[in-house]
């Protein structure tokens, strides 16, 4: 907050991006995404999917803190951000558990079917 | 001091002797005409029209309620058939939870009460606000319009696969509930933007009133997790319109999966109903007591307690449904969950203990909150024991439960904080005596009604059945004669409410003596809230305050109440 | 026109400040935390099918990862650089406004809605190729002998949460659209400039939210396998 006697209550101060910074942000999400569709085809097993999220994660970071600011912003919007995700992780893992603990119960119980 | 205010005259408003002059017109006639209304902008304005609808929806949800209680006077049919008897309690459940109860306490008092007890002159983003309005209108014809097509029998829950096969209006009803969703979105993100930006200066965090503090945990659940219920909402009209097969095991599908997602929400959403009157009695028992309350920080730290806590037990509701190991972790963190909320009821206690109590209207609706949410809240721990939940699952007793937390929780929370905030929402006092008569009414009514469904459910008695074994008749006659009482005490209290608009002695600023800044502006307020900047002082100091007796006026003595004494 | 608009910004400063807010710096923040207010909605919406994702393709990995190859990665590949490069036009109209650039804007908003169709564009290619292929969601999925890929044990199920993932978030561009559309018809007005550029910046930040929700359904739908 500007506390200066002279400034104006109509004036916002707020950081501005460069070009230098916007463009070069931009150039290495093109080059994570080239990685993570290389990655694609990497012999890695069960752990494609934590490195496809794991390379969409920083893409994401990348995004936030720089394109949405949330670099130079209130902790406060970042912390909302932070929490949004975990709410949803919580949500997500849970779930997936209950799902995992059940399918044998399942799968016992259900006809054999070919489902489309 | 424990005075009663008595009205020193008992005529009508325009003979009074002492007639209080406002130097602007209130909100309420500064600007006429419908149009004024229906494209207001103040706050003020949209909590009164919210108050018309949720309260004409609870009007409807308890015609209902009573069709219902009448049908289960006997086994068989007494009234309507089985059909009808699903779309009674299914409409009752949704129009109640959705329409009334979850907007009741945010939209219709919070509104009003928020920018005021921030000093300020509005919430954060007007236009939003009235666009809450107008989504909780839509949302309400596409749900009550569902009664008007094929009308909806699914249970409020709307589980599957009978959601998506059923012939009822399920897709009018859901996309109703969805719309409402937003409404309360928008509240929410609105309350969260006006607590962080628009506080004034002193007001720091912990110098916040508890209604405020109780306003900004249920925005944070609103916020959370209403949208989770948008996409379980999309999700199943999908299903119903394209097949999309996300709950329908014939396709794939998981209907368990749709359990998780439906009471994701509408677990933290129970915790939406119950903050805010949380928030409400502690202002009534401090104000009633003339005390400041007893362990402010803590009924702050359980407010935020209850809301993050309240994420973490939504599979409490499926205990039947789930894996034996989730029912466990679940089991055991509802127990988690009830401890910030007995910190409250201690609280609560504790500043009564010694206090200068005077029993006006509040404060007998604040007493039965106390009474009736500790026993309904005790009797969700069998709930959420496994093994006795065993036998409890899908009982009167869970009916009994939700009905004395909700009922005799959040509405005489709602109703106590009405009264509370009469004066100064329309500038009148009303008839005490029928006033307090009608709160008793109610809680006898209500415990009349309610109690006997815990002793149907420990007997066997399931919920949403229409017919029952002969055995329990005994018990539902109770329960029905109950319910008629309790719409007797509703119906008495809305008749004080509006006689006093009609006939009430004019409000004083403040008739309740109390410290939080609403009550230093007139009753009503004029348009933008406040003539003179209103002090930001300690808003439980309730030492200062002498009453005066011809107006019925607490005003402040000379001694403290500056913002210079505040900032010590 | 632009010269217009440059002189109109200059004198923006005060008109667009609601009377209840004491400063143009509290309404900003005031405006920023509420769309990230609302961005959490968002993200808790969109989160929900995430959940479906993840506990439908743990249950029935062979399924995905068979279904997943009848998409086509070089259309999805393609949308993920479009809509990062819409990103980046969004983010230097923010920075215009921000400056008083009134040409830079307004060509940036405009470089930001042409993504979204191109976007969409390629998206309905895609969409039409599923229809004549019939790799359509559960109930309405015929692949046989139109597609040569064959059929899947519960490959339904993937196109469920595959259309449902994407229509979403298509819907949501086309929301995005409508009030990039709306900013920049504000832009052509002169509404904005160093002291009020408010909607382009809550504006774009509702576009990068869009944005990075594609960057996680790209590869989740059509890298796997």
């Amino acid at each position: 907050m500007n506390n200066s006697p002279t400034a104006s209550v109509d004036q916002i101060h707020t950081h501005i991006s460069s070009p230098k910074q916007m463009i070069s942000i931009f150039v290495t999400l093109l080059g994570l995404t080239a990685l993570t569709v290389m990655a694609s085809t990497w012999p890695v097993g069960r752990f494609d999917v934590w490195i496809a999220l794991g390379i969409a994660g920083i893409k994401a970071i990348l995004v936030a803190a720089y394109f949405m600011h949330l670099r130079y912003d209130t902790p406060t919007n970042t912390l909302l951000l932070v929490f949004a995700v975990g709410v949803v992780v919580l949500f997500l893992g849970v779930t997936l558990a209950d799902a995992i603990q059940l399918a044998p119960e399942v799968e016992a119980a259900s006809p054999a079917v070919t489902l489309q | 001091m424990s005075t009663i205010i008595k009205p020193k005259s008992r005529l009508p408003e325009f003979v009074n002797p002492h007639p209080v002059k406002l130097q602007t017109p209130s909100y309420l006639t500064a600007e006429r005409g419908v149009w004024s209304w229906v494209f207001t902008l103040d706050h003020k304005r949209i909590g009164v029209m919210y108050l018309v609808g949720i309260l004409t929806s609870f009007l409807m949800g308890g015609v209902m309620a009573l069709l219902v209680r009448t049908e289960l006077l006997t086994p068989g049919r007494t009234i309507m058939d089985a059909d009808t008897y699903n779309h009674m309690f299914t409409l009752h459940g949704a129009i109640m939870t959705f329409l009334f109860i979850i907007p009741s306490i945010p939209a219709a008092l919070g509104n009003f009460v928020l920018p005021l007890m921030c000093g300020a002159k509005d919430v954060a983003f007007p236009r939003m606000n009235l666009a809450s309005f107008y989504l909780w209108v839509f949302g309400a014809v596409f749900l009550v319009a569902a009664m008007g097509l094929n009308g909806l029998d699914t249970g409020w829950t709307f589980y599957t696969p009978y959601s998506t096969t059923t012939n009822s209006s399920v897709i009018s009803a859901t996309m109703g509930v969805f719309i409402l969703g937003f409404s309360s979105i928008f509240t929410g993100i609105n309350f969260i933007a006006t607590v962080h930006t628009m506080r004034p200066k002193g007001m720091t965090w912990f110098r916040m009133p508890l209604f405020l503090w109780s306003l900004y945990a249920t925005a944070i659940i609103q916020v959370l997790a209403t949208p989770v219920l948008g996409i379980t909402l999309l999700l199943l009209i999908a299903e119903r319109v394209a097949g999309i097969g996300i709950f329908d095991p014939a396709l794939g599908g998981d209907p368990v999966l749709y359990q998780h997602f439906f009471w994701f929400y509408s677990h933290p959403a129970v915790y939406i109903m119950i903050l805010p009157a949380m928030g409400i009695i502690s202002e009534l028992i401090s104000a009633f007591s003339r005390t400041r309350i007893f362990g402010y920080r803590f009924l702050c730290y359980s407010s935020v307690a209850i809301a993050l806590l309240g994420f973490l037990v939504w599979g409490h509701h499926m205990f039947t449904s789930e894996s034996a190991m989730a029912a466990v972790i679940f089991s055991a963190l509802t127990f988690s969950v009830s401890i910030p909320s007995g910190i409250k009821i201690f609280n609560w206690l504790a500043t009564l203990y010694k206090g200068s109590i005077s029993l006006t209207t509040p404060m007998c609706f604040a007493l039965s909150f106390i009474v009736l949410f500790a026993f309904g809240g005790l009797t969700g721990l069998f709930l959420g024991a496994l093994a006795t939940d065993v036998h409890l699952h899908d009982t009167y007793f869970v009916v009994a439960h939700f009905h004395y937390v909700m009922m005799g929780g959040t509405l005489m929370a709602f109703i106590g904080g009405l009264f509370y905030w009469w004066p100064k929402m329309f500038g009148r006092m009303y008839n005490e005596f029928w006033g307090r008569t009608s709160c008793l009414v109610i809680f006898i009514g209500f415990n009349w009604t309610f109690f006997p469904q815990f002793l149907l459910g420990t007997r066997g008695m399931p919920r949403r059945y229409y017919n029952y074994q002969p055995e329990f008749q005994g018990l539902h006659v109770v329960s029905t004669i109950g319910a008629f009482v309790l719409g007797v005490g509703l119906m008495i209290c809305a008749a004080v409410l509006i006689h006093s608009l009609f006939r009430g002695r004019k409000a004083p600023p403040n008739p309740w003596g109390v410290a939080t800044m609403e009550w230093q502006t007139t009753s009503p307020p004029p348009v933008h809230n406040f003539e003179h900047t209103p002090d930001v002082t300690d808003p439980y100091d309730l030492e200062d305050f002498e009453l005066i007796e011809d107006t019925g006026n607490y005003e402040r003595g000379r001694s403290k109440s500056s913002v210079a004494e505040a900032a010590l | 026109m632009i010269a217009e608009a440059a002189a109109a910004a200059a004198h923006s400063s005060s008109r667009f400040r609601a009377h209840h807010f004491e400063t143009a710096q509290q309404q900003y923040a005031a405006a920023k935390l509420g769309m990230w207010l609302f961005l959490v909605t968002e993200v808790l919406f969109f989160g929900g099918l995430f959940v479906a994702y993840a506990v439908f393709r743990t249950l029935h990995p062979e399924a995905f990862v068979n279904s997943a190859e009848l998409l086509d990665t070089r259309l999805g590949a393609i949308n993920t650089v479009v809509l990062l490069f819409s990103s980046l036009t969004m983010a230097w109209a923010v920075r215009c406004s921000q400056l008083g650039q009134q040409r830079g804007l307004i060509l940036c908003l405009s470089l930001t809605l042409i993504a979204a169709c191109l976007f969409l564009g390629i998206k309905g290619i895609e969409y039409s190729h599923k229809w004549h292929e019939g790799h359509l969601w559960a109930s309405q999925y015929a692949a046989g002998e139109a597609s040569a890929a064959g059929v899947f044990d519960r490959a339904g199920t993937f196109f469920s949460i595959y259309f449902a993932m994407t229509g979403l978030h298509a819907i949501h561009i086309l929301a995005g659209m409508g009030a990039i559309g709306w900013v920049l018809k504000r832009s052509l007005r002169g509404d904005f400039g160093p002291n009020y550029f408010t909607p382009v910046d809550t504006v774009g930040l509702y576009w990068h939210l869009v944005d990075l929700v594609w960057i996680f359904l790209f590869p989740l739908l059509y890298l796997i396998g």
